[in-house]
């Protein structure tokens, strides 16, 4: 078993987001973690990033992009108006 | 509670009341497209589409949930509906092609990283700060659509594999694997430089 590179354990750490390692994988990946800190720290950031990302919904600070222009929002209003629900 | 009473039977009006969706959840519905599907237009339709079709099941909505929550509910149907139905095949392997040449920068050619890797001071704290949150904004803004999209879906809404390859017609387990693993990446990237300044 050789020793995996940076830019296949970063792969992996990836990975591990989404599915189960084999435990090759598993043996691989950590083997490397004991060894290199960037890869530590690559791994820590993007297990940073899940969490970001799953509390973005949370997040209610105003993006003056994401609104609704008024004559969208005019549109839509005739249109919901007109509607025989 | 008002009751109306209509015809020969009496219906018992409860919460959700349709004529102030648009004003209290537009903005929200929109928002929630926007990140997912990016184009203005479209958005604003998926926000229609969804706020007539709450109108007409609303007789099915049992309160369970939030106005909100149910008409998010909606709104991601409707946006899997279209990304499935847009007929578009997410070329993957032309994605990945093209990707290549940028993420080949990452590693050196021993497979190394180039540059450094950093340590981010603090990350919890950030998650506390508004700049933030338009930083991560901007950085999935910055994706390739379809990393992008994937991403959301991965991330936000929390679609797995199978689920994610429906929804974007990728077709295999292992595109899905290595275009989240791309889509990271650049998004660690797009942070460290954008956000925590390394």
């Amino acid at each position: 078993m050789r020793i995996l590179k940076c830019s296949e354990v970063s792969e992996l750490a990836s990975q591990a987001l989404d599915r189960k390692l084999g435990w090759r994988e598993r043996f691989g990946l950590y083997m490397h973690l004991l060894l290199c800190k960037p890869c530590v720290q690559f791994r820590r950031q993007i297990s940073f990033l899940r969490r970001a990302a799953s509390t973005l919904p949370e997040d209610h600070s105003p993006r003056p992009d994401a609104k609704l222009a008024p004559s969208a929002r005019d549109r839509i209003r005739t249109r919901l108006g007109s509607d025989p629900h | 509670m008002p009751r109306v009473i209509s015809g020969a039977s009496v219906r018992e009006i409860t919460g959700p009341d349709p004529a102030t969706w648009l004003d209290e959840h537009g903005d929200a519905l929109y928002a929630f497209a926007l990140l997912r599907v990016r184009d203005a237009s479209l958005a604003e339709d998926l926000v229609q589409d969804s706020l007539l079709a709450g109108l007409r099941s609303l007789d099915r909505f049992r309160g369970e949930s939030s106005e909100r929550t149910w008409l998010i509910g909606i709104l991601k149907h409707k946006i899997v509906d279209h990304l499935r139905g847009s007929g578009r095949t997410v070329n993957v392997e032309q994605d990945l092609a093209e990707l290549e040449a940028e993420d080949a920068a990452y590693f050196d050619e021993t497979g190394h990283w180039r540059g450094q890797i950093g340590e981010w001071a603090d990350p919890e704290r950030s998650l506390e700060r508004e700049q933030f949150w338009q930083a991560l904004h901007e950085c999935i803004r910055r994706l390739p659509e379809n990393l992008g999209t994937l991403f959301v879906l991965r991330e936000v809404d929390g679609l797995d594999t199978g689920a994610l390859m429906n929804a974007l017609n990728i077709s295999s387990e292992n595109n899905v694997w290595v275009m989240l693993s791309r889509a990271r990446q650049r998004l660690r990237r797009c942070l460290e430089t954008s956000w925590f300044k390394l």
